[in-house]
């Protein structure tokens, strides 16, 4: 495993709509400035706010770690929020349990996860229900897919 | 299509970025869904959604289109429209309906993103 050139870790408050998106806002800039790849930025910052908007939407609180090495970019989101009962049901596009606030949003339709996966050459979710969902997201750092 | 000329079609009013008109849009992406959004744009389209509250331009930042077109003459609040200027995002508002915005661009030559 390379070696780390940063850790960040940032709180994000659940049911904060106002906020929601802030951080991954700060890790779009944190990233340009850092002269990462374009289409790397991009997959990272769709990761992020989408795991953001997840805690926001469904969590009391959460952190989000953003991780970079020589060869990728890790993301990783704990909450501490009911947890996922159905995790195949919720990795299904269109299904979800987004309340009518959610919705009105522009979240919520059931693409969270699925646009997560999409988006990161590894993908894992681990999780207790009634405690916490946490995260795991990696990009490379030479991936285009 | 430069973005001065969708301005025109479409009789749009421009809420920020006056001085971005000569933009090119080649492409379209449009949804009220942010997630959707999210999933489809590549980069530098045109954002056409009917959902105007802080979250349609976050998604836009994120997504990396180049402008956000609101449909249905829906006028976002003012805090919204700083925010956009923040982001250096282009913002205009029209009166058409997303079906007839989407078929008018069509025509045009512009194309959807999936």
């Amino acid at each position: 495993m390379s070696a780390e050139l940063l850790r960040e870790t940032f709180e994000i408050q659940g049911r904060n709509f106002d906020k929601a998106g802030e951080i991954s806002s700060e890790i779009k800039v944190i990233l340009k400035d850092l002269d990462i790849d374009a289409a790397c930025i991009r997959r990272v910052v769709i990761v992020a706010f989408e795991a953001e908007m997840n805690v926001v939407m469904y969590a009391d609180r959460g952190t989000l770690t953003l991780v970079l090495t020589e060869e990728d970019i890790r993301l990783e989101v704990h909450d501490e929020g009911p947890g996922i009962p159905d995790i195949e049901l919720a990795m299904k596009e269109g299904y979800s349990t987004a309340s009518d606030e959610m919705r009105e949003m522009g979240f919520g339709v059931g693409m969270g996860l699925p646009n997560i996966k999409k988006n990161s050459d590894d993908f894992c979710l681990e999780l207790e229900v009634g405690k916490g969902t946490s995260v795991f997201a990696r990009i490379r750092l030479n991936s285009h897919a | 299509m430069k973005l001065s000329e969708i301005k025109d079609l479409l009789r749009c009013k421009v809420l920020t970025g006056e001085e971005d008109l000569s933009i090119d849009i080649q492409d379209v992406v449009a949804s009220d869904g942010m997630s959707e959004i999210l999933a489809f744009a590549k980069s530098k389209e045109l954002m056409i959604t009917g959902l105007t509250n802080i979250q349609s331009i976050r998604t836009a930042d994120i997504a990396g289109v180049s402008t956000v077109l609101y449909c249905r003459g829906r006028q976002p609040d003012k805090r919204v429209i700083d925010f956009a200027k923040q982001k250096k995002i282009p913002v205009l508002v029209t009166d058409m309906v997303m079906f007839d915005i989407c078929g008018l661009l069509y025509n045009k030559g512009l194309r959807g993103v999936s």
